[in-house]
């Protein structure tokens, strides 16, 4: 059955536009995974909501990123049946890392046969060792020298070349989806910035899509051209701070300084209009926490142009500089055709050649309204991915002129009301990493029965173990530094 | 021998053990301010020092004396080797033991030291700094040899105070010869002291590093000697170069008084110069891929022998 049978008898899911949901049975739920593959699809969330007081069944659902739109799958587990669900390894390489994080957290264990825990750290890890002659390991971390979240990689090297490099991460597991279920729903938003931290208004505004999506509320216009602005600023702020410190793990110091100071630039007008240097707290249900004064969103336009225009001039430095350009072309490159086997998606998709972006691909309002252009490259090196950057800091500032410059007059937020029990709604929003899921499922009385916040660094940190092969050990800073993937948000 | 020679050579290495942590923090001073960063005190390396030395040393539990004792012999080395280097005057008692032969085969000495201490305690990083720390070193020993033998043909000796004693006599100018020798040498001074575009100093990525990655096991006061060391080896080798191709203002008969007046501050000015120009190198490069540093150094090397030829063929 080809994706568009699939699609068509898919109801649409609460929330985000483009996404539609649908239930299956074990043999439907692997077809369905073939189907997407086999349409360039690929698999970008998988969560499991157990059985509880509102729900009978323990279901296992599975969100695909398709050319059409976002098709979430439930495939709900028949109580005190077959306790193994069908993986979906073999089909999405993603879907590992995906499977065995939610048997750590609620014991539904799939068919497929690496079962090494990922989330639960109790007993050693079982890297996969290579043998030959010379080879030997290096183990870095998770307590590193520099201040980064923590993080296992274990490479395997022949002098200094890397044969093979496995990360493990789950350092950080916080118990974030549990700490969901004990919060109102109307609360989950403060909660949903802190997913990761650098990400806190896509997740927040895709914690908010979903909850307003359930609940029936009519977002006004005004609010959502200001989250747009938020968003757009995180990606900004994000975009200089990796290249002030791309530059950095290159021994390029000049470009670390610059950048540190266009960004704390930015941020400090970010506080100035918004009262806060980093954007949490603002995007809330119905609307925005505050409204932007005519004169800081002037004064805003303003420190946005200077950053970018500085920006530009960087840019030049850094394409022409014989050493930096050296150092960034040809290293840790992802090729297309692998970028898509393994399901990449967001800023390190982009530059490998996966033209996948939310707001040109499924826009939302004010989106729809922007005709943002896409940034992709094709070679999937660190200097593609620098390339990514460069281009959507341009682009990022020429939305926040438009966005900023003609904001719709009126109320910047509506009244939100509690969802009904049982209701389910997916939140969708392009962050500057990539799209950032939250799946809400509303329990009784205005609870949370489930949330599941999803960062697309489920999907590119393996893709770094594939870009770092070949490559010389001290050229991984910079290889990392360029996919710049969460911890936090991918270990919950 | 007069005892003014003996207070001459005194002096000179108090001075560099003195100097050496100032120049570095005047080299970091020049970085900060052309990276348009706020400059850290001039003073930062010293009170790095005395912190390190007023810290208790942890020593990891299979460490062998072997890893206790390298500080002290880099150390004493690199102070050693500040000993033979004529950086205020040139009559130097120590000189009649050792050349500048014998000053690379010293500082060979010390990286032999730092490099088996490195992999002593058994650590992934210590050995990966240890194994591309050989490379450099045996990449830019034979270079700086090179560069050594080009002065010592134009001066018919290998003591390094008899070579500047001769090139600051007026007979010989910045020959050709020189200019070549002088290229290489910077080249050989970038690499030895883990300078840009080789090794970048200020990095905190253990993957990337060489001379931080041999340090990393150390704590306290052996740190403390080991960062001295390397202070002091930039130091002395930035004094070489003056030695081999700005002589001048080294006080070459006895020196007095009168000689210290004149010696001591164009030292200054000249290690002010050699740090700003330290600085501006790196600060416009960035650092190379380690693959990178054979290609870098066999330029050095390149250079050197350019400089031999041209002197042997040309007599310039």
């Amino acid at each position: 059955m080809p994706l568009r049978r699939w699609w068509q008898s898919a109801q649409a899911l609460a929330g985000a536009p483009g996404v539609r949901g649908l239930g299956a049975g074990s043999e439907e739920w692997v077809q369905a995974a073939r189907d997407v593959a086999a349409s360039g699809g690929t698999l970008y969330a998988l969560w499991v909501a157990a059985a509880s007081a509102g729900a009978p069944h323990t279901s296992v659902y599975g969100a695909y990123l398709t050319d059409v739109g976002v098709l979430v799958v439930e495939l709900a587990l028949p109580a005190g049946g077959d306790p193994l669900y069908p993986g979906l390894e073999a089909i999405f390489p993603a879907a590992s890392r995906l499977q065995r994080a939610a048997f750590d957290l609620s014991a539904v264990r799939c068919s497929d046969p690496d079962r090494r825990p990922w989330l639960n750290h109790e007993k050693p890890y079982e890297f996969i060792r290579v043998d030959g002659e010379g080879v030997h390991e290096i183990g870095v971390g998770p307590v590193h020298a520099g201040t980064i979240e923590p993080g296992h990689f274990r490479f395997s090297v022949v002098g200094e070349k890397v044969l093979r490099l496995e990360a493990h991460l789950g350092y950080v597991h916080k118990g974030i989806e549990q700490r969901f279920a004990e919060l109102p729903i109307l609360q989950g938003h403060r909660l949903a910035a802190r997913v990761s931290g650098d990400s806190a208004v896509a997740f927040s505004w895709a914690y908010c899509q979903a909850l307003e999506g359930m609940s029936g509320c009519a977002v006004p216009p005004r609010a959502a051209w200001l989250r747009a602005a938020c968003l757009e600023l995180e990606r900004l702020a994000n975009h200089l701070g990796d290249l002030g410190a791309l530059g950095n793990d290159v021994g390029f110091a000049f470009g670390l300084a610059q950048f540190s100071r266009l960004k704390e630039d930015l941020l400090r007008a970010v506080a100035s209009a918004f009262g806060r240097r980093y954007l949490f707290d603002i995007v809330t249900p119905g609307g925005m926490a505050l409204d932007l004064t005519a004169e800081a969103a002037r004064s805003l336009i303003n420190a946005v142009r200077a950053v970018c225009s500085e920006t530009a001039e960087l840019r030049t430095i850094y394409d022409e500089h014989e050493g930096v350009r050296d150092r960034f072309t040809g290293a840790g490159r992802l090729q297309p055709e692998l970028a898509a086997r393994l399901g990449v998606i967001g800023l390190a998709g982009r530059a490998s050649g996966q033209a996948r972006d939310l707001r040109v691909d499924l826009p939302c309002p004010p989106y729809t309204e922007l005709a943002v252009a896409k940034a992709v490259q094709q070679d999937g090196d660190v200097a593609a991915r620098v390339a990514v950057r460069f281009e959507e800091v341009r682009e990022s500032g020429r939305l926040l002129a438009q966005l900023l410059s003609a904001l719709p007059a009126g109320a910047h937020a509506a009244t939100v009301d509690t969802p009904a029990d049982g209701a389910f709604g997916v939140g969708l929003i392009e962050g500057w990493r990539g799209p950032v899921l939250v799946a809400l499922h509303a329990g009784p009385a205005g609870s949370v029965r489930r949330c599941h916040p999803h960062d697309p660094s489920w999907q590119n940190w393996p893709a770094l173990e594939y870009a770092i092969i070949g490559n010389i050990v001290p050229d991984f800073p910079v290889i990392n530094k360029s996919f710049n993937l969460s911890y936090s948000g991918a270990d919950l | 021998m007069k005892p003014v020679d003996w207070i001459t050579q005194v002096l000179e290495m108090a001075a560099a053990l003195a100097a050496a942590p100032v120049f570095l923090g005047w080299l970091n001073q020049c970085r900060a301010w052309l990276q348009n960063r706020r400059a850290p005190s001039l003073w930062l390396p010293y009170r790095n020092l005395h912190k390190l030395f007023h810290k208790e040393a942890v020593i990891a539990e299979n460490a062998s004396p072997l890893f206790r004792i390298a500080p002290y012999v880099v150390f004493g080395a690199m102070v050693l080797a500040a000993g033979i280097i004529p950086s205020m005057g040139t009559r130097l008692p120590l000189v009649v033991s050792a050349d500048a032969i014998a000053l690379v085969g010293l500082f060979a000495a010390a990286r032999m030291f730092m490099t088996l201490a490195a992999m002593d305690v058994g650590t992934a990083f210590g050995t990966l700094g240890a194994r591309r720390e050989m490379m450099v070193g045996f990449l830019a020993e034979p270079a700086l040899l090179m560069v050594i033998f080009v002065a010592s043909l134009i001066s018919s000796s290998t003591a390094l105070p008899v070579i500047t004693a001769h090139l600051a006599s007026g007979h010989v100018g910045l020959s050709p010869s020189l200019a070549f020798s002088a290229v290489a040498f910077i080249l050989v001074l970038l690499a030895e002291n883990a300078r840009i575009p080789v090794d970048n100093p200020a990095t905190h990525l253990e993957l990337t590093m060489i001379h931080e990655a041999m340090v990393l096991e150390y704590s306290a006061r052996h740190l403390a000697l080991m960062e001295w060391a390397a202070q002091l080896k930039l130091f002395n080798y930035v004094c070489i170069g003056f030695a081999l191709f700005f002589p001048w203002g080294v006080a070459t008969g006895h020196i007095g008084p009168a000689g210290l007046l004149v010696a001591i501050p164009a030292l200054a000015v000249k290690l002010a110069a050699a740090g700003l120009g330290l600085a501006v190198i790196e600060t416009v490069s960035a650092k190379m891929r380690v693959m990178r540093i054979p290609e870098f150094l066999g330029t050095a090397f390149l250079f050197a022998v350019l400089g031999l030829l041209v002197h042997v063929l040309l007599k310039a």
